[in-house]
């Protein structure tokens, strides 16, 4: 009888955010969808009040059917036979409860039978699934494959493959290889043109591919002969009815147990080509992953939701020395902190959210029709801001979860080692976030251009100029003075024009714009409700103490002390 | 194959899983106000062993028949979001105070304007009155067949089904000929999640009267979708002997309300003989559990 969504009013909060008006009437291409498809919303309050009562069904479905499951999934996890993947008992439940409640697709267009939601209540639906399972979101969410899908292959291609997301089929991305991991330039996956057959052929083999054995599955490959860099791959649909394609092993992981890893052999599987030769990477890969990332940092905060719960559950109840262990200020702080942080990565996430719901709405609007002058700028603008802010959220949420999860099980104590409590699987299932999609340190490299153009300075400084009540004032001004810290930071660290020396305090400087745009979006959370007020406030304390650490790092760091961390190989 | 014609019976009852110490009221009446509404738990198991008969067997119709005030339209709803074509509504002030027996009276004749189903699907129980007692007096009123305690549909083929039944001693299969009253265990499938296409859609579904009493602004959506208008009949709509009807037609009085504490935890078996009836009233009477 759990609620997922209905017990946490932080969820209804974002959804309700002032910029939603304009997302929700630009997808809705101005209500214009409501003759043709009955279940298309006839006005703002109306598609609002859509996503809330679906958000409700996903919040029941995970509450009363997904959570309860994690635990079995997790010990039996899925298995290979004949070639293909079993998933585990409740892993085939969850997915037959989401397909019925028709949770499939979310995003897609109706005409492809998708509920056409904005990213916004997407995300939150990933949110909500990764908190009663973080092993089982990632299957759920391939999903999102499917949006490159719809921005990039042929109209023939998305009315054979769309339809089927929606009705259930799961998806795979498969770029990954031995000898390819976060160089991605190395693909070997052979694609070659059969003439006879009139179609391409994948031979080779992909590693750590999720969800592996998925319906339909995008395929990285090398369709160049004799080239050698990512200039020479292509992106393929593998479609799973055809055959061609064996896992030979499922990985054996230390978390998200139930999400099938696969080692896969492609024998000859046909395969259609998506768009152009030649553009696989450089483009749509990209595209991919950003949406993968962004996906990345809601299963993240959803284990943050889950890490934070268990702790404070645990905290009440366990009574030591005559009182409930949260009275004591070592624990209380820890969990006061973890709230802090994950309402800070939840912001951060669901803004990221609306800057890609803007621009690539707006995308997908002039392929219908030329966007005006201010719509291409805007349209570039929230592209600007949603490339520099997914590899920034991905990044804060995903090292969040992990510390989260580490103190989570800290509260527990001995009993959070042992496998009796759900905190010793979350842990687990954490530490995944800040390695695949991308590691942290990959993250810092998409968002170090933030730092460098200064575009993050100019979304800080935009913040800033937004009014807050005169009781919040103080919380700016102590902003404002951070921010001066980090600007003068960034100078230091680029005026020596060396990019050895950016690399080295990439990190910090990504760190400090980000503490400090998640404390601003706090600060303006606090301003529409003030139950944000004590997450703010201590977020806030935080973000002082950890920028003027690494603004002090980044003042006493010279040149040429990089010797003395490198090694002598 | 053959396309079905299902009826689910459902009831709108007050949630007394979370009673709390306000949940009756001095006068011993039950405390609506403070008891969300919910659709009946063993109605939803119902409603999912329909669902599924029409899964397996496209061209199905499930439609649900609901007794009750004008905002037991809710239930209508809540089956159109998980999967159901339509419902009615049986609603009028005459129905008011019905006991089991008035109950199946209005329920009966209803289905017998519906015309030809090939199954009744009912809960086994509702959680405020605990009788279970409806659908087979329904079954009697309509001379249909009836299986009770269905958990599973074991088999359907034409006109022939084979259910499993649960009972305190174990399980029983049965086959049995359509057109068939099936009473639905709560220990069969719990019932699906609503969908969100279908919540989507179905999401303004309106009685008359609902329509009347709100400030509508998508007057002419209900013209244009006509699968919106909830139909709501009256104790006019179907044929009845007023005597038959709610609280005249209730031979059941509530004497008092106490708590009680239920101790039996086992089923007993009272064949059909007079000899064992009569015993059970004396039995009854001498409890002061009736009379």
């Amino acid at each position: 009888m759990a609620n997922f969504y209905t017990d946490n009013s932080e969820l209804k909060f974002h959804l309700n955010h002032p910029l939603m008006e304009k997302i929700v009437r630009l997808k809705e291409r101005n209500f214009s969808f409501k003759n043709e498809f009955p279940f298309a919303p006839l006005d703002y309050e109306d598609a609002i009040d859509n996503y809330d009562r679906v958000l409700e069904i996903v919040g029941e479905v995970c509450g009363d059917i997904v959570a309860p499951n994690a635990e079995s999934i997790d010990a039996e996890g899925p298995q290979v036979v004949d070639g293909h993947v079993v998933y585990a008992r409740g892993t085939q439940e969850n997915i037959k409860a989401l397909n019925q409640a028709g949770l499939m697709g979310m995003s897609l267009p109706y005409k492809y039978e998708g509920l056409n939601f904005p990213i916004v209540p997407y995300i939150m639906a990933a949110d909500i699934v990764s908190r009663a399972d973080a092993g089982f979101v990632n299957i759920w969410g391939l999903q999102d494959c499917a949006e490159t899908i719809n921005e990039f292959a042929s109209e023939e291609q998305k009315e054979k493959y769309l339809p089927r997301v929606c009705k259930g089929d799961t998806m795979a991305m498969d770029l990954t290889e031995p000898d390819a991991g976060s160089d991605l330039q190395a693909v070997q996956l052979k694609a070659t043109w059969d003439e006879k057959k009139n179609t391409w052929l994948l031979n080779g083999v992909k590693r750590f591919i999720t969800n592996g054995d998925g319906e339909i599955s995008l395929v990285l490959a090398r369709s160049e002969p004799g080239t050698k860099d990512g200039r020479g791959l292509s992106m393929f649909i593998y479609d799973k009815q055809l055959g061609g394609v064996t896992v030979r092993r499922i990985e054996h992981k230390m978390g998200i147990i139930g999400s099938p890893t696969c080692e896969l052999v492609f024998k000859d599987a046909p395969a259609e080509l998506v768009g152009s030769r030649k553009l696989g990477l450089i483009k749509y890969v990209m595209a991919l992953m950003n949406g993968a990332r962004l996906g990345i940092a809601a299963q993240s905060v959803g284990i943050c939701e889950a890490a934070y719960r268990e702790a404070l559950e645990y905290a009440k109840e366990r009574m030591q020395f005559g009182k409930a262990i949260i009275r004591f200020p070592a624990v209380y702080e820890m969990l006061s902190m973890m709230k802090a942080k994950l309402d800070a990565s939840r912001t951060l996430l669901y803004e990221t959210a609306r800057f890609v719901d803007m621009y690539k709405t707006y995308q997908h609007i002039s392929e219908e029709r030329p966007l005006e002058k201010e719509e291409r700028e805007e349209m570039k603008h929230y592209q600007r801001l949603a490339d520099i802010f997914t590899p920034l959220a991905k990044g804060m949420s995903s090292e969040y979860s992990n510390q989260l999860a580490y103190d989570a099980v800290q509260i527990h104590g001995g009993s959070g080692f042992m496998k009796d409590y759900p905190v010793e699987r979350i842990y687990r299932d954490a530490r995944i976030t800040s390695i695949y999609e991308g590691t942290t340190q990959l993250q810092v490299v998409a968002a170090i251009r933030g730092v460098t153009t200064g575009a993050f300075l100019n979304q800080i400084r935009y913040y800033e100029s937004q009014s807050v009540s005169p009781q919040l004032e103080y919380l700016k001004r102590s902003l404002i003075i951070l921010t001066d810290d980090y600007e003068r930071a960034v100078k230091k660290v680029t005026s020596a024009d060396d990019n050895e020396f950016v690399d080295f305090h990439a990190r910090r400087l990504v760190e400090m714009a980000g503490h400090i745009i998640m404390s601003y979006l706090l600060l303006l959370d606090s301003n529409r409700d003030d139950s944000f007020l004590r997450s703010a406030k201590n977020y806030i304390t935080f973000a002082k103490a950890q920028v003027k650490s690494h603004a002090e790092y980044i003042r006493v760091s010279e040149l040429s002390d990089l010797g003395t961390y490198k090694f002598e190989l | 194959m053959k396309a079905y014609k299902i009826i689910v019976l459902a009831k709108q009852v007050p949630d007394t899983r979370n009673v709390g110490k306000d949940a009756m009221k001095a006068d011993g009446t039950v405390n609506r106000a403070v008891l969300p509404a919910i659709f009946n738990p063993e109605d939803l198991n119902a409603l999912e062993q329909a669902l599924r008969i029409k899964d397996q067997f496209p061209g199905t119709t499930v439609k649900i028949l609901t007794m009750g005030p004008g905002r037991a339209a809710d239930i209508i709803r809540e089956g159109l979001f998980r999967g159901a074509d339509g419902g009615i509504l049986l609603t009028d002030r005459a129905f008011a105070g019905s006991d089991t027996l008035a109950t199946s009276y209005a329920l009966g004749q209803a289905l017998k304007k519906i015309g030809k189903v090939d199954l009744v699907i009912a809960g086994r129980q509702a959680i405020d009155g605990d009788t279970a007692q409806v659908g087979p007096q329904v079954a009697e009123k309509l001379k249909m067949l009836q299986v009770t305690y269905v958990e599973e549909v074991k088999e359907l083929k034409n006109d022939t089904i084979v259910v499993k039944r649960r009972l305190d001693r174990g399980v029983e299969t049965v086959k049995c000929k359509l057109p068939l009253v099936i009473t639905v265990n709560g220990t069969a499938p719990e019932c699906r999640a609503r969908n969100a296409k279908l919540l989507m859609t179905y999401k303004r579904a309106k009685t008359v009267t609902e329509l009347q009493k709100e400030n509508e602004d998508y007057t002419t959506l209900y013209n244009d979708r006509p699968e919106l208008n909830i139909p709501e009949w009256t104790v006019n709509d179907i044929e009845t002997d007023a005597s038959q009807l709610g609280l005249t037609g209730s031979p059941t009085k509530v004497k008092s309300i106490e708590n009680v504490v239920l101790q039996a935890k086992d089923s007993k078996i009272i064949s059909d003989s007079d000899s064992d009836i009569e015993n059970m009233m004396i039995e009854l009477i001498t409890s002061h559990t009736i009379g």
